[in-house]
């Protein structure tokens, strides 16, 4: 038998192997992907296409969808803590808070009310869409991912793209499969100038309001006792639950949260791209997770800076980095941008920018 | 579902307990009372009432609706701890409060406009269920056969196991011989004793109430006959089988041989569009097998399969089309025919699967969900974008593929390349299933389940996923490059997102890991959504039901592999 | 007497593996007549920081070939980070790691795996959904030379690396004591069945080494009585060098030739077991606890 006196031989063999093949790979697509940013943004400076006023421009819109990112990005920031769950449906939550801002601003538009009384308005959209998302978001937990609180992996996963599905095609027969566009307010025409730039309102509106959220919803999750709780489950569910925590409890609030304030940022972004459609949710939402990964996942802060990074990363990057490839129509390749950001992030930093709470948890 | 409440009051147990069946029969009641009304919002409403299983007498919408009133008294009605005429108030009650919701969309449509939000719920939405009988006739119509409809489904889970299995055949007949008439028509179209069968049944437009009650009789009663056989037998050979075991593993390998026959013949029988819809399944099928070794044997769940399919296709297209855009055109390469680019296209894929696998190696779990899912999405705003047009085409792709030849006859019936499908579908089956006995197979079943372990054992997770990766793409590209022929052109739109969730949600519901599992469901998934062509809008829907329902109540899928049945079926000891 | 124990000895051990055994025994008692084994696994200066954590630190541990070598120490000591880390699971702070003299920093845990190590996990880690033989299959993946498109093709030689496998997994089977219970899956077997299997599937990857991780964790006296002779039987069945961490003492104390103890992650003592059961740093940090707790029942 050949393994019988294979044995004793054995230490004189080389090992080999020392640096791994994946190892090698990896510093390879690193050095390449280094080389490549830089050779193109030099370059694309060096070109000289766009004019400070647009370089500003660029900025500006990142700030504004990537805060929307960053809202989204809380989402699955929150349940991932808690749950362990990447929740897939997400997306679609956010969706369906657009919608309903769209519906609120359509009906209050028809009568005039929406230009007549501005902020009573815009506190009805984000109100009307708050509860709606929050409350499909908690309906969704309770029906479709508590049954799966302790089986294996694949299967909640999977049942979350079955709700992503459900959820987008409910509202494609609900609402059609036709674009609607959002009503567009007088009061969100006229320009804002900062820093003598021209900014257009509606920017300055998503950016400011979303600021104001990310705080409320820092001071929920450090300053509330149900705040606390969550991060004591994200922290340790067995502990919390020897700690007398009710899960299921903060599961629900988890949802709830995480689904208004992607209601939120459904209208806004809504308010941004002036139009909803059913399958608005899963472009954001995929880059939202990119966002939330980038922030450390779980990490609450993390993941509000890590949205706004990738939302001027995708604004600003087609035209520093790809313009200077001589790469015809850049903005289309916003997408390719944020995803290989995602991809990139998955890679190299599993764990995030600040954090290793995954790295240790893996042991 | 609803639970039952638990606690139950010490002072007035009888009382209380009428009570709570109360409650329990609103509940159920409003649950379908809500999932009809979530029907007629989104639109499903409609259609199932547009298609008559009963010319002139009943469509699906009907009975779509009465089996909800069904399935929530046959609820009531095992729940209900009361005494049988409290039990039977409850059902009537639970029928009543399903009906209502409807009532109460009727009166809401009649005051208020709905459409300008939801689209689907137009004015006349619910009149040809109500047979046109106005808001009052109608009112009254669904209420009664809301209650009609409970009863009935507690007499059908009350009555004994054989009559009631019986009625469930005849029942079923009818529907399926309803729903699939215009198949069923065309495939009774041969000579003469078969040709006046279908006359007796059908008339051009669906089956006609004659049809439908000779359908019903017939299978009544040879459900009857079988069931008075089987028990004949159980008493002439006793009670217990001792050695089921091989009896029923041979019967699942003659079930697997049956169903590659009737996927044989079916064609034949029932016509070309037929034909084309196999095709298409057959596609899939291929597809599944892919997947499968990823998912259901490695346990890599890949959401962006369908960069693979692409690679495939758009190689054939380039490789061998007659159009700008094919290599030939403005490089030295020769021309190719289908069956020298064929192995090309394959190579071509499983070599993108290699490098699609090689960064997300590391990446685990649920993260390698996404990022394969992002880098799927990659491919395609590539494919898309301007920057990629002059190679590949752009958004309006790549035409005039040749479709394939054999001795020199072209394959242009989809019959045919079904045919040729099929072939290749035996050998990739061949291929999978040899694999996952093999040491490669375990080796993945370890990784799977725990990769860390897998690995401290001396397997190369690199090697072995790359491998699964590999095949996995091999099998995409192959289903690429056929479909590419098949088509005689591609366009980047084919290869969207929702082809990975496709083909994830057939395998899904199939059984993962298991093959016959993959036929089943791409059977399922793909061949019904193409016959009962106007619910194909609301195919997507449907699978996100698929999906949720079959986690939850049937997670190794209708057809599991044994060892996943076993995996999920066996508790956990200690 | 090499003559006498071989037969006994053989009686035990799968037919392949017969001959090996001898030899190695033969060499082994040898050297521990001498006191001369050479080393087979050596740490120097092992250090290992998770974060603000030290786990082990400046850990130099010399296992011997052919003894059966017990890692004992507290709670939380750094006994398993310290397979790990030979494992090649973490990547270490600093320190060194040889097998027989080869470096295993760097290579990944299958590469390990083929210098000669196998380990189990303090809580067991078998793979519960497949059955017990097809566990030991998976551990023999190394030794299965046929390649996977000869599996597609059902090639002779595969056909027959299988057939040889299975037997082998067979013979092992029978020695871990779960003759003919093969085709149980894995999870519905007891848990010492468990245990024992996870050691028979280290051992299905022909190990020089042999790491335990507590394998007598949550078991009754009988059991571990059961384990301990087992522990021995290994030894001497495959002439393995075996690692042990152990919370027993009484199974430290009689089936180890060396102890180490760490506490803190920091090697406080080392020798033969009379030496460490006296030793006061020990009794202090570890045996010291339980004294007190005699003497003060409160
Ligand atoms: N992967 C890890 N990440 C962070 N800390 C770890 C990890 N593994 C072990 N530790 C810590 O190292 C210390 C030693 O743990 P361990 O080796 O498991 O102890 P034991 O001697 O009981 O086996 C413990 O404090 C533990 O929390
Ligand atoms: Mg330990």
């Amino acid at each position: 038998m050949t393994a019988t006196n294979a044995l004793p031989e054995r230490p004189q063999r080389r090992v080999r192997g020392r640096v791994s093949f994946t190892t090698v790979i990896s510093w390879m697509l690193r050095i390449t992907i280094v080389v490549t940013l830089l050779a193109s943004a030099v370059s694309s400076v060096l070109k000289d296409r766009y004019s400070i006023d647009q370089w500003f421009d660029l900025v500006a819109f990142g700030i504004t969808i990537g805060s929307v990112y960053a809202l989204i990005a809380l989402g699955y920031t929150m349940v991932y803590g808690v749950l362990r769950l990447i929740n897939f449906a997400h997306g679609e939550i956010v969706m369906a808070g657009s919608f309903a801002g769209f519906f609120v601003a359509a009906s209050l538009d028809s009568t005039g009310a929406l230009n007549r009384y501005p902020i009573l308005g815009f506190a009805a959209m984000l109100a009307i869409a708050l509860l709606v998302s929050g409350g499909i978001a908690v309906l969704t937990e309770r029906f479709a991912y508590r049954p799966f609180r302790h089986a294996p992996r694949l299967a909640p996963l999977i049942c979350a793209i079955g709700v992503s599905f459900l959820l987008q095609q409910s509202f494609r027969g609900f609402f059609g499969t036709g674009l609607r566009s959002y009503p567009d307010p007088d009061w969100l025409m006229p320009p804002v100038s900062i820093f003598g730039f021209d900014v257009p309102a509606v920017q300055v509106l998503v950016v400011s309001s979303a600021i104001v959220v990310m705080v409320g919803l820092y001071l929920i999750v450090h300053k509330t006792r149900m705040g606390t709780a969550m991060r004591a489950v994200s922290e340790d569910v067995d502990v919390a639950t020897l700690m007398g925590i009710n899960v299921d409890r903060v599961v629900t609030f988890t949802f709830a949260l995480g689904g208004a304030v992607g209601g939120i940022a459904g209208v806004f972004y809504g308010l941004v791209f002036k139009q909803v459609h059913f399958f608005m949710g899963f472009t954001p939402g995929i880059k939202a997770f990119g966002a939330a990964v980038l922030g450390g996942i779980g990490n609450v802060p993390g993941a509000m800076i890590g949205g706004i990074f990738l939302g001027i990363c995708e604004s600003v990057a087609p035209a520093l980095l790809l313009d200077g490839f001589g790469i015809p129509a850049p903005h289309q390749m916003r997408d390719l941008v944020a995803f290989s950001l995602l991809i990139a992030v998955l890679i190299f930093r599993p764990y995030g920018i600040f954090g290793e709470r995954l790295a240790r948890r893996r042991g | 579902m609803t639970t039952a409440v638990t606690t139950l009051p010490v002072l007035h147990p009888a009382r209380s307990l009428a009570r709570m069946d109360m409650t329990l029969a609103l509940r159920a009641g409003s649950v379908a009372g809500i999932v009809a009304v979530y029907a007629a919002a989104v639109g499903i409403l409609k259609v199932f009432g547009q298609r008559e299983v009963i010319v002139d007498h009943l469509t699906l919408g009907h009975v779509f609706l009465f089996s909800l009133a069904g399935a929530c008294g046959a609820y009531v009605w095992t729940r209900s701890k009361a005494s049988i005429r409290l039990r039977v108030i409850n059902v009537v009650i639970a029928g009543i409060a399903s009906g209502f919701f409807l009532v109460a969309l009727i009166a809401l449509m009649a005051n208020v406009n709905l459409r300008w939000m939801f689209t689907a719920l137009s004015s006349d939405l619910l009149r040809s269920l109500i047979y046109d009988r106005g808001a009052v006739g109608g009112s009254v119509l669904f209420l009664g056969a809301g209650a009609l409809g409970a009863i009935c489904g507690a007499l059908l889970i009350g009555l004994p196991q054989t009559p009631r299995r019986c009625l469930v055949w005849g029942l079923s007949a009818v529907l399926i011989a309803g729903v699939f008439q215009e198949l069923i028509q065309i495939a009774l179209r041969f000579g003469w004793p078969i040709t006046s069968l279908r006359t007796f049944l059908y008339v051009w437009r669906g089956l006609t109430l004659q049809g439908a009650m000779i359908a019903f009789a017939t299978a009544f009663c040879v459900c009857w006959a079988l069931d008075l056989g089987r028990r004949h037998l159980r008493r002439r050979r006793g009670p217990a089988d001792i050695d089921v075991a091989i009896p029923r593993l041979r019967s699942q390998l003659a079930s697997a041989v049956l169903l590659l026959c009737i996927l044989v013949v079916f064609p034949l029988v029932a016509g070309s569009y037929i034909g084309q819809v196999m095709m298409l399944v057959s596609l899939f099928v291929l597809m599944g097998m892919g997947l499968n070794i990823e998912v259901g044997l490695a346990g890599l769940l890949d959401l962006g399969f369908v960069a693979f399919f692409a690679v495939g296709a758009y190689t054939m297209a380039l490789l061998t089309a007659d159009s700008e855009f094919a290599l030939a055109h403005y490089t030295s390469l020769p021309s190719l025919t289908f069956w020298m680019a064929l192995p090309l296209a394959v190579l071509a894929a499983t070599g993108i699967g290699i490098l699609f696998g090689l960064p997300v190696l590391g990446v685990r779990g649920d993260y390698l969900a996404v990022a394969t899912l992002g880098l799927g999405e990659i491919v395609r705003v590539l494919v898309i974008s301007d920057a990629a047009k002059p190679v590949l085409g752009g958004a309006q792709g790549i035409l005039q593929v040749p479709k394939p030849t054999i001795g020199g006859i072209e394959l242009v019936d989809p019959m045919h390349l079904f045919y040729l499908t099929l072939v290749f579908v035996l050998v990739a089956a061949l291929i999978a299933w040899r694999l996952e006995g093999s040491r490669l197979g375990r080796a993945w079943t370890a990784i799977r389940d725990d990769e860390d372990v897998a690995q401290a054992l001396g397997i190369n997770l690199v090697q072995c996923k790359l491998l699964a990766y590999g095949l996995g793409a091999a099998f995409a590209g192959l289903a690429g490059a056929i479909f590419a022929a098949m088509l005689t052109s591609v366009y980047p739109h084919s290869f969207s997102l929702l082809v990975s969730i496709n083909v994830l949600a057939l395998l899904i519901v199939g059984g993962l890991g298991s093959l016959p599992g993959v036929i089943v469901g791409a059977l399922l998934l793909i061949g019904l959504p193409e016959v009962l062509r106007e619910f194909n809008e609301y195919r997507f829907l449907f699978y996100g039901v698929l999906l949720i329902v079959v986690m939850q109540w049937r997670p190794e899928g209708l057809w599991p592999s044994p060892q996943r049945k076993r995996e999920v079926r066996t508790p956990r000891l200690g | 007497m090499a003559v006498a124990s071989e037969k006994t000895r053989s009686a035990y051990a799968p037919a392949g593996l017969k001959p090996m055994i001898t030899q190695t025994i033969a060499t082994e008692h040898f050297n521990k007549r001498q006191g001369a084994a050479p080393v087979l696994l050596r740490t120097v200066d092992l250090s290992m920081r998770f974060g603000g954590l030290t786990a082990l630190d400046r850990v130099s541990i010399d296992v011997h070939q052919g003894v059966i070598h017990s890692v004992i120490g507290p709670n939380g000591a750094g006994k398993t980070t310290l397979f790990n880390c030979v494992m090649q699971g973490h990547r270490i702070s600093s320190g060194d790691i040889q097998l027989a003299g080869e470096r295993l920093i760097g290579l990944t845990p299958d590469k390990v795996a083929a210098a000669g190590i196998a380990r189990t996990y303090q809580n067991i880690r078998l793979f519960t959904g497949i059955t017990a033989i097809e566990n030991l299959l998976v551990g023999m993946h190394r030794h299965l030379k046929s390649r996977w498109w000869e599996a597609v093709l059902a090639s002779s030689r595969c056909r027959h690396d299988e057939e040889k496998a299975h037997a082998e997994a067979r013979e092992i089977l029978k020695f871990v004591g779960l003759a003919g219970r093969g085709d149980t899956l894995a999870r519905h077997l007891s848990y010492g069945d468990q245990r024992r299997l996870e050691i028979g599937r280290a051992l299905c990857t022909r190990p020089k080494l042999l790491m335990l991780d507590e394998p007598t964790a949550g078991m009754n006296p009988r059991e571990i009585t059961e384990m301990m002779i087992f522990i021995r039987r290994v030894r001497e069945a495959f002439g393995l060098t075996i690692v042990l961490i152990e919370h027993q003492m009484r199974l430290v104390m009689e089936v180890s030739d060396k102890v180490t103890v760490l506490d803190h992650g920091v090697k406080i003592a080392e020798g033969d077991p009379a030496y460490v059961k006296s030793n006061s740093a020990v009794i202090e940090a570890y045996l010291g606890h339980a004294a007190q707790r005699q003497e003060h029942p409160a």
